[in-house]
């Protein structure tokens, strides 16, 4: 069983990509404190995603007719690995590149793709992912937020969605909606739709985390009208779409690498204390063989979705072993640093290790739960 | 030379003469003898010797497959040992000896070593071969090779455990239906198949900088076959109930090796502490770019 993973290499042509890129991110974070750099994920700086636009580091998957770079999901891993172990801002650009310009690409009509996905690949178009409502969590084929057909062919949307990750800075939002049916039909009767996040009846309420930043919103529709282009895909096949498109979101390497930046800072942290005793080498040891295997595993993922599959399972499985680790790291160092309470601790390196700390829990949340990719394993295995 | 076709006619063999019951024999202290004498008949122990040393000229990593078939099949006799050893002896000018080689690399127990005919100690370039019942001490020059081994049984024996855990749990009813069907039973066996495909990953990071392995690559294997030896062992005993922890039923061939092969040529944390100490030596250097420089 799970065969079909194994080691894969990076293209050289991927590889050859970093240092250039590198230059253009050193910049970018030249004057961020580390506790910033550790919050890489919810870094929203919209000028830096328009550089890296600019630059040929977006769109990486898409075709070049429509303003992509035209390379794949390894050039992706490549950008998003020196993004996140440099802890830049990756927010702006983050979702479009990730899921909603493939999305676009793989389901969208040819006006749809014309008119996105070029601006998405230039860092000017921000999309979020409208999943989630207040009732519907785990079970996402719940949701109750609803688009009508009218006669004129145009959609009437109604509704809230929450724990949307920047709304309040993105353009547009891809959101799950029911367009016919009951709740009693479940994943039947559930479409996607492009919303236009400045139409009228739209509101945005940032809701502020236990950290104090305010990434992720909730979203009221109240009577928005959505043009009739307005649909992704088949009305009616909104499950299979977002089934496929949370493959993207739950393989890369942005699973592993959550708490890099804090490992890098307290291993400088070791080496500036001296701090050489067996107990202070097994846990850098353990972190560092820990990372590389959940690399590679990632890389294999990675190397499905080269192949054009659409890699669910083993999606999940990365993502369950890959977010462990990333909880653990905080844990970890922490108790470490607080092992040796008679070593002076920078407080930089101490407030970075607090939100990391505090953050954690958020790692197995977002993009769907432990136990929720664990059923899905489960089936997987062949068990339900 | 195309690895397909050496895996299958292995497989054969080892379906064939390592049945549960012929390993149970051989651990009992029964004459190993005949099942020797099959795999050397088979020809595949000389696979990583140099063609014009007589061998098949395979490298580690094509013949990874093969080793980890042992640890699937759970092998009594020290056969991936010997394939490597031949290796190393007929590369120093030596010559292989036809029995049994167990690979020690320490002072603490070897696998294998009540069935092995000779010992291999000494460095890669320069092995040395010891033979009768004296205990050895391997010294540390192996354990790369040995860990490396190691790590490819237990993803091995890790990917068999799976399939039969995974298989008891839709089999056995409690409940009124099959136990696999309770999510708490499905979360454990998630964990285990995580663990599972870790291990198989580990190992192949292992073999890919080939014979000897570099350090670093033979830490990171050992560690995460090591890691997830203890908890594919645990999970798969806890999913079995009390029947998987009966000597009649055939889960223990696989899961006592795990926990032997964990144990040997270092555990999890002394490849944690190895490869902490050479992570260290680069501080200055990104976790990202430590570990992709390999
Ligand atoms: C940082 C962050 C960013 C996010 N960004 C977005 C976003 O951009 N867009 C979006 O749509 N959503 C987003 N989410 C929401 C996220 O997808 C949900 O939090 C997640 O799907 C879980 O839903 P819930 O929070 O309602 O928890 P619930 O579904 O209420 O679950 C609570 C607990 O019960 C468990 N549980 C529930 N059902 C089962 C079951 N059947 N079997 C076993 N256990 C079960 C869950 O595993 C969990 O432990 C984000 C969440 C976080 C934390």
């Amino acid at each position: 069983m799970f065969d079909a993973l194994s080691l894969s290499a990076l293209p050289p042509e991927d590889e050859a990509l970093r240092p250039a890129l590198r230059t253009l991110i050193a910049g970018a974070i030249a004057d961020l404190p580390l506790h910033r750099r550790a919050r890489s994920w919810q870094g929203f700086d919209a000028a830096f995603s328009r550089k890296l636009g600019q630059a040929g580091y977006l769109g990486l998957s898409l075709p070049k007719e429509y303003g992509g770079i035209g390379r794949g999901p390894f050039t992706r891993f490549v950008v998003v690995e020196e993004l996140l172990s440099a802890g830049a801002p990756v927010a702006g650009h983050w979702i479009a590149d990730r899921q909603s310009g493939p999305l676009i690409l793989h389901y969208g009509t040819e006006e749809q793709r014309r008119f996105y996905l070029p601006r998405i690949s230039r860092g000017e178009a921000l999309f979020c992912i409208g999943m989630s409502e207040p009732g519907s969590g785990s079970d996402l084929a719940s949701v109750r937020s609803r688009a009508d057909l009218q006669k004129d062919g145009s959609w009437l949307l109604n509704g809230q969605k929450i724990w949307t990750t920047n709304a309040m800075h993105s353009d547009y939002m891809i959101a799950l909606v029911r367009t016919s049916g009951t709740n009693e039909d479940r994943q039947s009767g559930l479409s996607q739709v492009i919303v236009d996040l400045t139409l009228p009846g739209i509101t945005i309420r940032p809701i502020v985390d236990l950290t104090g930043d305010a990434h992720f919103a909730e979203v009221f529709f109240d009577d928005v009208r959505l043009t009739p282009d307005a649909l992704i895909g088949e009305e009616g096949q909104g499950w299979r779409q977002v089934t496929a498109e949370l493959a993207f979101e739950r393989s890369g390497p942005e699973r592993i690498y959550s708490s890099v930046v804090l490992i890098d800072a307290w291993v400088r942290h070791l080496d500036a204390a001296g701090r050489k005793d067996s107990a202070t080498l097994r846990l850098v040891g353990t972190l560092t063989a820990q990372l590389a295997v959940l690399r590679e595993m990632s890389l294999a993922v990675t190397a499905r979705l080269v192949e054009g599959e659409s890699p669910v399972v083993e999606a999940s499985l990365m993502k369950d072993i890959g977010t462990g680790f990333e909880q653990a790291v905080p844990q970890l160092i922490g108790d470490d640093l607080a092992s040796n309470p008679d070593e002076p601790v920078d407080a930089e390196l101490y407030r970075t290790l607090l939100y990391v700390t505090h953050i954690a829990p958020s790692f197995s949340l977002r993009g769907g739960t432990r136990e929720i990719l664990r059923g899905i394993i489960a089936r997987g295995l062949g068990l339900r | 030379m195309d690895m397909q076709e050496l895996i299958a006619p292995f497989a054969r063999i080892i379906e064939d003469i390592c049945t549960p019951s012929a390993i149970r024999a051989v651990e009992a202290g029964g004459d190993a003898a005949p099942m020797w004498q099959a795999f050397d008949d088979s020809g595949f122990l000389d696979a990583l010797v140099s063609e014009d040393l007589g061998g098949a000229g395979v490298s580690l990593a094509d013949a990874a497959p093969l080793i980890v078939l042992l640890g699937h099949h759970a092998v009594p006799l020290p056969v991936g040992d010997t394939l490597i050893a031949r290796a190393l002896l007929t590369a120093s000018g030596a010559r292989a000896p036809a029995g049994p080689i167990a690979i020690a690399t320490g002072a603490g127990a070897t696998p294998f070593a009540d069935v092995a005919a000779h010992t291999l100690l000494g460095s890669p370039q320069a092995p040395i071969l010891a033979s009768g019942d004296d205990p050895v001490n391997g010294g540390q020059a192996l354990r790369p090779i040995g860990a490396v081994l190691r790590a490819l049984l237990i993803s091995g024996a890790s990917a068999r455990v799976m399939d039969m855990t995974v298989a008891y749990a839709n089999a056995r009813n409690q409940f009124g239906k099959p136990i696999g069907k309770q999510q708490a039973v499905q979360q454990q066996l998630a964990i285990l198949a995580e663990q599972a495909v870790a291990a198989r990953i580990a190992a192949a990071i292992g073999v890919r900088s080939g014979l000897p392995p570099h350090l670093a690559d033979a830490a990171i294997a050992k560690h995460g076959a090591s890691v997830a030896a203890a908890q594919v062992a645990a999970i798969a005993h806890a999913v079995h109930g009390a029947i998987g922890i009966s000597e009649e039923y055939d889960l223990h061939l696989l899961t006592r090796r795990l926990h032997e092969w964990r144990l040997a040529d270092g555990s999890e944390g002394y490849w944690a502490g190895l490869l902490g100490e050479r992570r260290m030596a680069a501080a200055a250097v990104s976790t990202a770019d430590y570990i992709r420089a390999g």
